[in-house]
């Protein structure tokens, strides 16, 4: 593939990253290539999982859910030949839990665990998470609010605000 | 009584903008999509903002220096030193005003006498005309055509010079066209103003928003840092025009003639905008280069999209204008602006707005999202299509 192919590609993840709804033909106008260009592009993309998953970035509180969410530092022991991975990955496939990050630092990962309510989450962690073989401490923090996610401030928008006609 | 009979016949005779007119129709519609603004469609980056607020915190309320902050001056004459590689006293050659506008009545203001001249390069900027005229001075439109991309040349201004031709302004980056003039292309205007004693005004308002080679500051040429007075100002490159704070740099003269009315009408520049001026100088620079960079990429896009539905399009080398001609439609600019309106709900501005010679045109400004603009560009060739065959 040519630096420039590359360099176009990036361009177009980065237009998608502002939105996913455009249709090709939006996109292969903003790129000036063809749209079914765009479409081949796009299924190499998702299977090459550069485009790991599109989904929408949701104000749960406002729709009326009141999920519980909290992020758990957790202390681990590497494990020989495996290091981290392989306790990540058993941590990774709850599905309560909504991102898991390795960190530098106090502690080794940073999990983000979601419930619909408080005793939920207190469960996962206590009966599940804690309970993990080579698993040596958690620290749980509960998010008071969310502010902004993804990039996205949750709340505000910042509108258009410029008069339609200006000199 | 007949109140309008007591307003000035100076200010009378002015006539209002153009813009304004088309402006009154499009606030009356929903559902309108405007390339017509000609504004960043970016808010202000937050770190300019936040230096603002922490300003206005620390208690930052009062006055400044007629002049504008010190601090300010001085990253504006070192920034302009660094660019273009022409330098300033920021004590004494640098005035900080409210935004291009200002510093542009300010600069009539402190030249003219009653009757002089001034040659304008049309199409441009709306207020130019009416800040000569107001300051008592005469307009002389030059009329810049496709044919030479938009430039002025120095055949064109010979041919409007008379013996009361007192100064020249300029606007490149222009808007409503685009269009940028090369050092070349500079350094036979500078000749010409230098032959014939010109003052020159440069607006170069848009002189970061260049896109093809480099910016050529007018005052950078040999022997024009004296006979230029210098505008510019962060409304288009920083995203901060509500802010309004632009700047005029020029010999000492003709600095303290502009400080002495600035200082007996304006006062003084808003410090809080002052300090966001100053952290966006400092600091500003990756948020303006990337802004550059979205709509450079949206100017490729606007031109490709004229040009395949069928209209002669300008290839824009600066600002954020697209300047097709709509002339194979039939229409004239205010009815091809006022039915594509009605048909499509885009609004754009006809090009007679910017000067006479911009009939025939249509100003887009693609200082709006992408997916907007190819949605106008959908909405706009579905009008054009049938009146092209």
């Amino acid at each position: 593939m040519s630096d420039k192919t590359i360099v176009v590609k990036q361009e177009l993840l980065k237009l998608l990253d502002q939105d996913y709804q455009q249709t090709h033909e939006q996109l292969a106008r903003q790129l000036r290539v063809e749209p079914a260009q765009i479409a081949k592009w796009m299924q190499e993309l998702e299977s090459d999982r550069i485009i790991v998953k599109c989904q929408p970035i949701i104000n749960w509180e406002k729709a009326g859910l009141d999920d519980v969410s909290a992020l758990i530092e957790v202390k681990i022991t590497p494990q020989r030949e495996v290091g981290f991975d392989a306790l990540a990955a058993r941590i990774y496939r709850f599905p309560e839990v909504r991102s898991l990050y390795l960190m530098s630092g106090a502690y080794d990962l940073a999990v983000t665990v979601e419930g619909t309510n408080l005793k939920e989450v207190a469960q996962f962690v206590s009966t599940k998470l804690a309970t993990i073989d080579g698993v040596v401490s958690t620290t749980t923090h509960f998010v008071l609010k969310k502010y902004k996610e993804e990039g996205v401030i949750i709340e505000d928008e910042e509108a258009d605000r410029r008069l339609l006609v200006t000199p | 009584m007949n109140w309008s009979e007591r307003v000035s016949p100076l200010v009378r005779s002015i006539p209002p903008s153009g813009i304004r007119r088309f402006f009154d129709i499009v606030a009356e519609m929903s559902g309108v999509i405007s390339l017509g603004v000609g504004e960043p469609d970016f808010v202000t980056p937050w770190h300019i903002r936040e230096s603002c607020v922490h300003g206005l915190q620390r208690g930052y309320t009062s006055y400044t220096s007629n002049y504008g902050l010190l601090e300010l001056r001085q990253e504006i004459t070192q920034m302009i030193e660094t660019d273009y590689g022409v330098s300033y006293n920021p004590k004494c050659e640098a005035l900080v005003t409210v935004g291009v506008s200002e510093a542009l009545d300010l600069a009539m203001r402190a030249i003219l006498s009653p009757g002089d001249e001034v040659l304008v390069p049309e199409p441009c900027y709306v207020s130019y005309q009416a800040c000569v005229a107001l300051a008592g001075g005469v307009p002389v439109s030059v009329c810049c055509t496709r044919e030479h991309e938009f430039r002025v040349t120095v055949d064109q201004l010979a041919a409007a010079l008379t013996p009361r031709t007192k100064a020249l302004l300029i606007g490149y980056p222009n808007n409503p066209t685009g269009a940028v003039m090369s050092r070349e292309d500079l350094a036979a205007i500078a000749q010409f103003a230098e032959q014939h004693d010109l003052i020159v005004i440069s607006d170069e308002i848009y002189a970061n928003l260049t896109y093809d080679g480099e910016h050529t500051c007018f005052a950078s040429l040999p022997g024009m840092r004296d006979r230029t007075i210098l505008l510019n100002g962060f409304s288009k490159a920083y995203a901060m025009t509500g802010w309004r704070i632009g700047y005029a740099l020029s010999n000492e003269d003709f600095i303290a003639a502009m400080t002495k009315i600035h200082q007996f009408t304006m006062l003084c520049a808003p410090i809080t905008a002052q300090i966001a001026a100053v952290e966006a100088l400092q600091q500003g620079r990756p948020s303006r280069d990337r802004m550059v960079a979205e709509y450079d990429n949206r100017r490729r896009m606007m031109v490709e999209g004229f040009r395949n539905m069928g209209l002669n399009c300008f290839e824009p080398k600066g600002a954020f204008y697209v300047f097709p001609s709509i002339q194979n439609t039939g229409f004239t600019s205010l009815e091809f602006a006022e039915k594509l309106l009605q048909a499509e709900k885009v609004a754009l501005v006809p090009g007679d707005a910017f000067g006479a010679c911009g009939e025939g045109y249509v100003r887009c400004s693609y200082a709006s999202s992408s997916k907007n603009l190819t949605e106008a560009l959908d909405r706009i060739g579905r009008f054009v299509k049938p009146l092209l065959k």
